[in-house]
């Protein structure tokens, strides 16, 4: 028999339940993230990854492109000298679904990382270095005369 | 056929090792469209990990802007000549398998 103290107990339990579910880090890596993968905005993608929006760092290093003849292959690098890095993910921002990759980095593995990307068109490309102390970015603007998209 | 879809060259360097790896494999986004215009589904690779004497090295999630025939390099400190690299990867479809490699 259900009475209302276990009712209101149930809900109390279920939403401190949910509510953990929402502080637990999410950027505890390792799985695909399907929310962050199948994000289309860059915004949203971000925000399923990162408590905060990632701040802008000299300390990571983009490598990219001035002008990618062709879109479906873009050659990407990116290097950060902070200390701790745990994961690196690139962004393209006009594309279907921005977020490209992302890298997750166990200690001993340097925060120097290439890889090769596809974009759509001419977008800004976003790398972001997550380090015990937060999420780092550095972002470049990359003209695309071929799209790789298809379409 | 799944597997055999991964060429790596890993080189221990002055204390490193540099791993580079190139999958070979179509990365179909699911944006495509046939003739027809019917949508090709999605089949790409979405994870790629590396370990080595059991311990991981790298662990790589793949989105829908990773190029066909993907690239991936990075160095991690350690490794020895002869050594062998384990390179797993999992498809969307769920197809996996597990390659190996020797550290040069």
């Amino acid at each position: 028999m259900m009475n209302r103290r276990s009712v209101l107990k149930a809900v109390f339990t279920g939403g401190l339940v949910a509510g953990l579910g929402v502080l637990m880090p999410r950027v505890a890596l390792a799985a695909w993230s399907k929310a962050a993968f199948e994000a289309e905005t860059q915004e949203a993608a971000m925000g399923a990854l990162y408590e905060a929006d990632p701040s802008a760092s000299a300390e990571v290093t983009l490598k990219a492109p001035d002008i990618a003849e062709n879109g479906a292959v873009v050659p990407i690098s990116v290097k950060s000298s902070l200390a701790g890095v745990t994961s690196i993910a690139i962004f393209v921002a006009n594309n279907p679904q921005p977020l490209a990759a992302q890298f997750t980095i166990p200690e001993g593995t340097l925060a120097d990382v290439s890889c090769r990307i596809r974009m759509g068109k001419t977008s800004a490309v976003t790398a972001v270095v997550t380090t015990g102390s937060g999420s780092f970015s550095a972002s470049k603007e990359v003209k695309v005369t071929i799209g790789g998209c298809g379409g | 056929m799944a597997k055999g879809i991964l060429r790596a060259k890993a080189k221990a360097k002055g204390g490193n090792t540099v791993v580079k790896i190139m999958a070979k494999h179509a990365m179909e986004t699911g944006n495509r469209k046939d003739k027809s215009g019917n949508k090709i589904a999605a089949n790409y690779i979405q994870t790629l990990s590396v370990a080595y004497q059991g311990k991981t090295v790298m662990e790589t999630n793949m989105g829908t802007a990773i190029s066909k025939n993907p690239y991936l390099a990075f160095t991690f400190v350690g490794g020895a000549k002869g050594d062998e690299l384990e390179m797993t990867w999992t498809e969307i479809t769920g197809a996996t398998a597990t390659e190996t490699a020797k550290i040069k």
